[in-house]
């Protein structure tokens, strides 16, 4: 694990490991998309249920990033790792991307069943602070001329923002709340119905290696413009 | 204690005399505190109802409209490599920084917002809420801006960086700060000064090394 830190070793074996990745994305996201349509209208939203197996994954894959990218934050601020920067650098952009597309999907599912594309619910809105945080933490790096010090003051910002986040999470949801409360991790077992479940479960897995598939490319990507800058400067290129 | 005493006098001097931007910060306030009912309309029983949440946000921005200048300054004119140099450790004069803020914005928005409020037709006991939950609540904003004034003190043309980062972090005390006042108002038993003491005491005690560790990269060469 360790020894990924090195650009090198971990340009080799990204390079491996992402054609499998970008397949397996393909091929669950081709069927949790099939099963997501094919699963029967739900008693009370009809089919406006479809909706969730592609806002759900979002809002989760979205979490799960603002998480990863707070712990290469870390990891780059405490080992001083270059991977670790580029890790951090390029989760962000994808973060927003997956909390903008949780938004969205969230607000479509809204209208037929709220009766109102937005609510100022607790969720909802401490969604909304999440893109903003995202937003701001690109924002502050690229505000940044010098590269090194842009990621390790956005890395800040990050850090800081992932010991407040359940702290805003909580108090938005003290001030209001509209939104289901959970549904599959709480007491006495998951309120889904299993016919759900399932296309749920694998349409999470899909959004989730989506995310690492696009972030390896992210990373390889960013890895490989230090590179051709490097060489331009040196004039080898 | 000493040096960090004097550090904190020689904020509030700078802050308070000419071009410090203190008065400013608080004209400010007064301005959009007057802006909004003309938007709004005279009405003072839909005003004496958003009082609270106007104020708070218009507190807000005043606040970190002049944490720009927290660290930059010095930045810009060497002060702050002397006081890292200095015994004091930058977490200290984060601290100092912070104090110095709130007490030459915070405090005196508390007390502008006790008048505002009464042009705003906020009863007697909405007041004293108001009143009270600022004073609980401002240092949080000082604080937590403390961390974003940190971070982009090397940004020379940041001016709406550091609100908009810092915005959504502090969320929780206007929050708070407006949901006890409107608790008073509806007569209601309400934690929401108890949670923003938790949250105030919380960002007063830990932004200060968030602070440190972003002076402190924007110092290292």
């Amino acid at each position: 694990m360790f020894s990924l830190a090195n650009p090198k070793r971990f340009m080799d074996a990204s390079g491996k490991v992402l054609p499998w990745l970008a397949v397996a994305t393909a091929v669950l996201l081709t069927v949790g998309l099939t099963l997501a349509l094919s699963v029967p209208p739900d008693y009370q939203q009809g089919d406006a249920v479809r909706i969730m197996f592609v806002h759900v994954p979002a809002a989760w894959v979205a979490m799960m990033a603002y998480g990863l990218m707070a712990l290469a934050a870390a990891v780059g601020l405490i080992w001083r790792a270059p991977l670790a920067d580029v890790a951090m650098k390029t989760a962000a952009p994808l973060g927003a991307v997956f909390t903008a597309l949780g938004l969205v999907t969230g607000s479509l599912w809204g209208r037929p069943m709220w009766g109102a594309f937005w609510v100022w619910d607790g969720r909802l809105t401490s969604f909304l602070l999440l893109l903003f945080l995202y937003l701001g933490i690109m924002a502050l790096g690229n505000a940044i001329e010098d590269e090194t010090r842009a990621v390790r003051a956005s890395g800040i910002l990050a850090i800081v923002g992932a010991v407040n986040l359940p702290i805003i999470h909580f108090s938005v949801r003290w001030w209001t709340t509209l939104h289901q409360g959970e549904s599959l991790l709480r007491k006495g077992g998951p309120s889904i119905a299993p016919v759900f479940l399932w296309p749920l479960a694998v349409m999470a897995l899909a959004y989730t290696l989506l995310f690492f598939s696009l972030w390896i490319v992210r990373m390889r990507t960013t890895i490989l413009e230090r590179k051709a800058a490097v060489l331009r400067i040196t004039g080898r290129a | 204690m000493n040096a960090l005493r004097s550090l904190i006098a020689r904020d509030l001097v700078l802050a308070l005399r000419a071009g410090g931007g203190a008065a400013l910060a608080l004209a400010f306030f007064a301005a959009v505190a007057t802006l909004v009912p003309l938007g709004i309309g005279p009405d003072l029983k839909l005003l004496a109802r958003i009082a609270a949440g106007v104020l708070w946000v218009a507190a807000v921005l005043a606040a970190l409209l002049s944490l720009d200048r927290l660290f930059q300054a010095d930045f810009e004119d060497g002060s702050l490599d002397l006081m890292a140099l200095s015994p004091l450790s930058l977490e200290a004069v984060a601290l100092a920084k912070i104090a110095a803020h709130w007490l030459s914005t915070g405090l005196p928005l508390t007390l502008i917002a006790a008048v505002l409020a009464v042009a705003y037709g906020l009863p007697a006991n909405g007041t004293g809420a108001l009143v009270a939950s600022l004073l609980i609540g401002t240092p949080a904003v000082s604080a937590i801006g403390g961390i974003g004034a940190a971070l982009t003190l090397s940004i020379r043309r940041g001016g709406l960086i550091l609100p908009f980062i810092v915005l959504p972090l502090i969320a929780p005390v206007v929050i708070f700060g407006s949901g006890a006042v409107l608790a008073v108002l509806d007569g209601l038993a309400s934690g929401a000064f108890l949670f923003l003491a938790a949250f105030s005491l919380l960002a007063v005690v830990l932004s200060p090394f968030a602070a440190a560790a972003g002076v402190r990269l924007n110092l290292g060469s």
